[in-house]
Formats: C-alpha cells, structure tokens, sequence
C-alpha cells in the first residue's frame, strides 16, 4: 500500500494520523488546545504488575482520557497508545476507559470517541485485562443507551485486535483508515495456533485485504473510510455523530438480518476479492490501489446502499 | 482440580421437571421451567470454539426472548474453547459477530431479561467475553477453568521461562488460567455448590443481581485487581469537576 510522506505541512490536520502519538492524534483531532486530561500522567498512576516481568512503566498506561471540543461541541475522548505495550489493555489502561464511559452518563457529552490502536488483552495482566473489556463494552452499551454517541476512528499502527476488536464492534460508529486494521485474531495468532497454510502472517496484501480498512468498508463493518490523515478523522467524526443509531431491540434486530444475510452472501468466499465481486466491483484486484477519493467514487457506484446497524 | 460437571448432569440439576433444552454442533439453546415461569437458556458445550455462524445463531436465540418481552431471564452455559482462530471466520467479520452477541445480551439485561452467565468447563478469549462476561452475574461451577491465554503460549509472547510463569503464578492472580483467579478479578461473582439443586441457587442469584456493573469493586474488595475501582472512580470524578468548575454561575 501506499504511504503519505512525512507531511511537509505544518498544519496539525495534515499530519499523518498512523505515524502520531496518542497525544499528537488528540491535539490535532480536538479544536485547539481544549483537550484536558483526567487522571493525567502527573499522578502517575503506572501498571501494579508490570514490575513482576521487569518491564518498564509507562506513567499513563497507553491509555489518555479526558475532554475537549469538536467544532465547539463537548467530547470525551480515550486514546490508546499503541507505541506503549502495543497498546495492550492493562489492568489501569482499561479502567481509564469504564471511568470515562460512566462519567459520560454525568456530563452527557455530544459524544465519545475513542481512538483504537491496540493488539487486545496486556498478557502481563490478562486477566484485568478481559475483566476491563467486559466491563467496558457493557459500560458502552449504557452510554448508548442514555443517547450519547460513541464513535470509533481506527487507523493506528497496532491496529484493533483481540478484545479491541470486540469493543470496536461495540460503537455506534467507525471509522477507518488504509492502516487500520479490524479483526479479533490477528495473523500472527492464526499462524502460531493453526500454521501458515491457513494464514501466511507474512503476507502483507493478504492481511490488508482480509483485515484492512477497504474491506471492513465495503463489507458494512466500518462505516467510513478516511485518509490517514488527523484532519480526515476530524470531519468523518463530526459527520458520524449526528449519524449514530440508538442502542435497542430494532438496531440490533437490523444488526442480525445484516449479520446472517452476509453469511448467507458470502459464506462460501475463500478471499476478500471474491466478496468485492460478488458486491459489485468490477475490478477487484484494483481495490487495494485506489486512492480515497476513487474508492469512494467505487463505493457511489455499488448497487446497494450502506448497512450500518450496529 | 473437580472434575466438570456433564451438561446433561447440569440441567437435570437445573430443571428436575424436565427442560427443552437442546445441543446441536456445540450450540445449546432452549428453555425450562424457573420458578413460576421460564428459564430461556442458551450457551457452548464440549469447548467448541465460537465461530460467526455460532455467534449470530446464539445471539439470534436472545433477540427472541427480548422480542417475546415478559421479563424471562437468560442462562448462559459455558464450557467453550476460544473464538474460532481461522482466516475465513476473520474475512467475514468476526469481531462484528461477536461483539453483536454481547450487545444483544446486555440489551436483554437492560430491557428487563435478568442474565446469568454460568461457567462450568473451560472458555477463553473472545469466546469468553462474547458470552459469559457479557451477563450481569457469572457465576461458576468448581472444575470451571477459565484461561485468557494458556502458560505456555504466555511465556512464547513473553519469553520468560515457563517454570518462572509457574512459580509467580502462584502469587499473583493478575495473569494466571484458573477459575481463583476469575475470582479474584471480580469477573466471576460466586462459584455454585454442585452438590445442592442449582435451580435454587441459579433463582437466588437472579434475584439478588446487581443492577449496575460490581465487578471493579469485587476485584478491588478480593485483591485481584487492586486499582480498577479506584481508577475508574477518579476518572469520573474529575470529568465532573471539571464540567461542574464550567458551569454557568459557577
């Protein structure tokens, strides 16, 4: 796939959005400087239990909560560090993250965006870890529930696996980019327990074409697709505010008829190109080398319209 | 470790008037008699692993129950392998499959169908969080032996030596297979005796269920997670202080 270049703008919003820090990706997305950080790094709040493997602490825990302004609306916002322990979800960087979903019922934000860049459960603190996801995707669907908007944007350079995977396909909506990559067990994971021939780690097209963000597009698991850019993550998540779906029975009912009717479509592909045929595109092996702005022109051109229940 | 207890020994204990309670390809679905009303049951037997048909079958079955109304509560049964580890199940979707699963079981909650996960053989990973920690109480059988990741493949991503896995295992619960562990998280609530009817305890539980999430103040209250609550709770905390010092009039 093709990279950006280091941008030679110095506008925050064309910044490379795979290449920023959490941090970075915070301060570009939100209006300037109106991020404010909750249980900021000063406290020093570090992993209890990374000590006992002698790894090094981070005083954050790859995980930065707290609030700012979109276009002048209110949000919360969570990033995770994916630089930091793959951005692995640790007894702490978890807990960040229900704190913040809860507090969400109290101050009734415009929204909650949370910026995904993670390979799952911190094995260090596995179990913490899993606890934290559970308790993180019931805390979403209670935010949901109250009315307020939680958006996912993908697009970091650990991707969003294992138990992030899970908590994405909690959101109301995503939003991806080329980088960003979907899906619970990664390559590695698949090869390690069931062998190369069932999934080469190695080969790059493949993991982009099976987990990367044109596919989960095109087949409904993502519902926009964005240039790696911090400004494109900035308008695509103005725009899916507004957009998402209420937490009830006739969302997930919709949900359902999306999930099973996929499988009926395309339980038999053996790969990613076949589902864009068998959707329409009349040049599958192109897919992956279309530009943003030819893929969207694709994306006007397929028969049928979006299916975003989620 | 007690042995597991069989699904079939289970239900019998669960329902001693009978049940409709079927297994088909791992899948277990249904319902039988709880109280004045029913029980709906769904769950994972014989450590299948949990792949997209089985998510969105299962998670089919709770939509029912949430569609009929009337407040009929929802067992999960678990003795599962991971989720499904395959390149087609991942082409497909996964993660959509199995989070949709655990949304339709925390609508159930919300919308008045009180779920109880029960653990009573092995889960793991995906598995695991797309079923039974998705409910409001998960309780456990002894001879229930959750596991996020096995020793061995921990000590292949850590490389640490699996005889130094061992040995901390035994101090700390943070990382280690094992229903104590669990336990001690606060993920699992309370391990059933399976000497005594489980209808009753099954009932008892139900009806004593918290309706807000305990699970970060059990880990806290059991030692095994020593900062979640506190953390999450000073999250919240200064989000509102911080809105509050905003405020008009302020």
């Amino acid at each position: 796939m093709d990279w950006k270049p280091v941008s030679l703008s110095s506008s925050p919003f064309d910044q490379s959005w795979y290449e920023a820090s959490a941090r970075a990706r915070l301060a570009g997305l939100l209006d300037t400087d109106t991020f404010q950080e909750f249980v900021g790094p000063e406290q020093r709040r570090m992993s209890p239990h990374l000590p006992l493997f002698d790894l090094p602490r981070a005083f954050d825990d790859g995980m930065i909560v707290g609030r700012g302004r979109l276009d002048g609306q209110d949000v919360l916002v969570a990033a995770q560090e994916g630089r930091f322990m793959g951005g692995a979800f640790g007894e702490i960087h978890g807990a960040k993250l229900v704190g913040l979903l809860r507090a969400a019922l109290a101050v009734k934000p415009a929204a909650l965006l949370i910026l995904f860049d993670t390979g799952g459960v911190r094995l260090q603190e596995a179990n913490a870890g899993e606890t934290a996801i559970a308790e993180i995707m019931r805390a979403i669907t209670v935010a949901r529930a109250a009315g307020i908007p939680v958006i996912g944007l993908i697009g970091g350079r650990a991707g969003c696996y294992g138990g992030g995977g899970l908590v994405a396909g909690t959101c109301a909506r995503l939003i991806i980019s080329e980088g960003g990559r979907l899906s619970v067990s990664g390559p590695e994971v698949i090869e390690t327990n069931k062998g190369a021939e069932e999934f080469d780690s190695r080969d790059r097209a493949l993991v982009w074409r099976t987990m990367g963000g044109k596919h989960r597009r095109l087949i409904g698991a993502a519902d926009a697709f964005v240039d790696d850019t911090i400004g494109a993550f900035r308008r695509a998540a103005l725009a899916a505010i507004p957009a998402a779906p209420a937490f009830d029975l006739a969302t997930l009912e919709a949900e359902q008829a999306r999930l099973e009717a996929r499988l009926d479509r395309f339980g038999d592909a053996r790969d990613a190109t076949e589902i864009w045929g068998r959707l329409g595109v009349n040049d599958p092996a192109a897919v992956p080398g279309l530009t943003t702005e030819g893929f969207d022109a694709l994306l006007a051109r397929l028969p049928e319209g979006p299916h975003h229940a989620r | 470790m007690p042995d597991k207890m069989p699904l079939d020994a289970l239900l019998a204990s669960l329902f001693p008037a009978g049940h409709a309670v079927t297994v088909a390809d791992g899948l277990i679905s249904g319902d039988g008699p709880l109280g004045g009303g029913r029980l709906a049951v769904i769950g994972i037997d014989g450590e299948a692993a949990l792949g997209i048909e089985g998510a969105c079958f299962l998670a089919g079955r709770v939509l029912d129950v949430v569609r009929a109304g009337g407040g009929t509560p929802i067992l999960v049964l678990i003795d599962s392998d991971s989720q499904r580890m395959s390149r087609r199940d991942e082409l497909l979707g996964l993660n959509e499959y199995l989070a949709h699963l655990a949304k339709a079981l925390l609508l159930a909650d919300a919308q008045g169908h009180p779920t109880l996960g029960l653990l009573y053989g092995h889960s793991a990973a995906g598995a695991f969080i797309a079923t039974a920690l998705a409910t409001r109480v998960l309780a456990a059988l002894p001879g229930a032996h959750p596991s996020v990741m096995d020793l061995p493949s921990v000590a292949r991503v850590t490389k640490l030596p699996l005889k130094t896995l061992q040995d901390m295992a035994r101090s700390t619960s943070v990382f280690a297979p094992g229903l104590d562990n669990m336990v001690q998280t606060g993920a699992v609530q309370a391990v059933l005796d399976p000497d005594k009817p489980l209808g009753l305890q099954v009932a008892a539980l139900i009806a004593d269920s918290p309706a807000a999430d305990t699970r970060d103040a059990l880990g806290h209250e059991r030692g095994g997670r020593p900062l979640a609550h506190d953390i999450a709770a000073q999250v919240v905390r200064e989000a509102q202080d911080r809105v509050l010092r905003e405020a008009p009039g302020a």
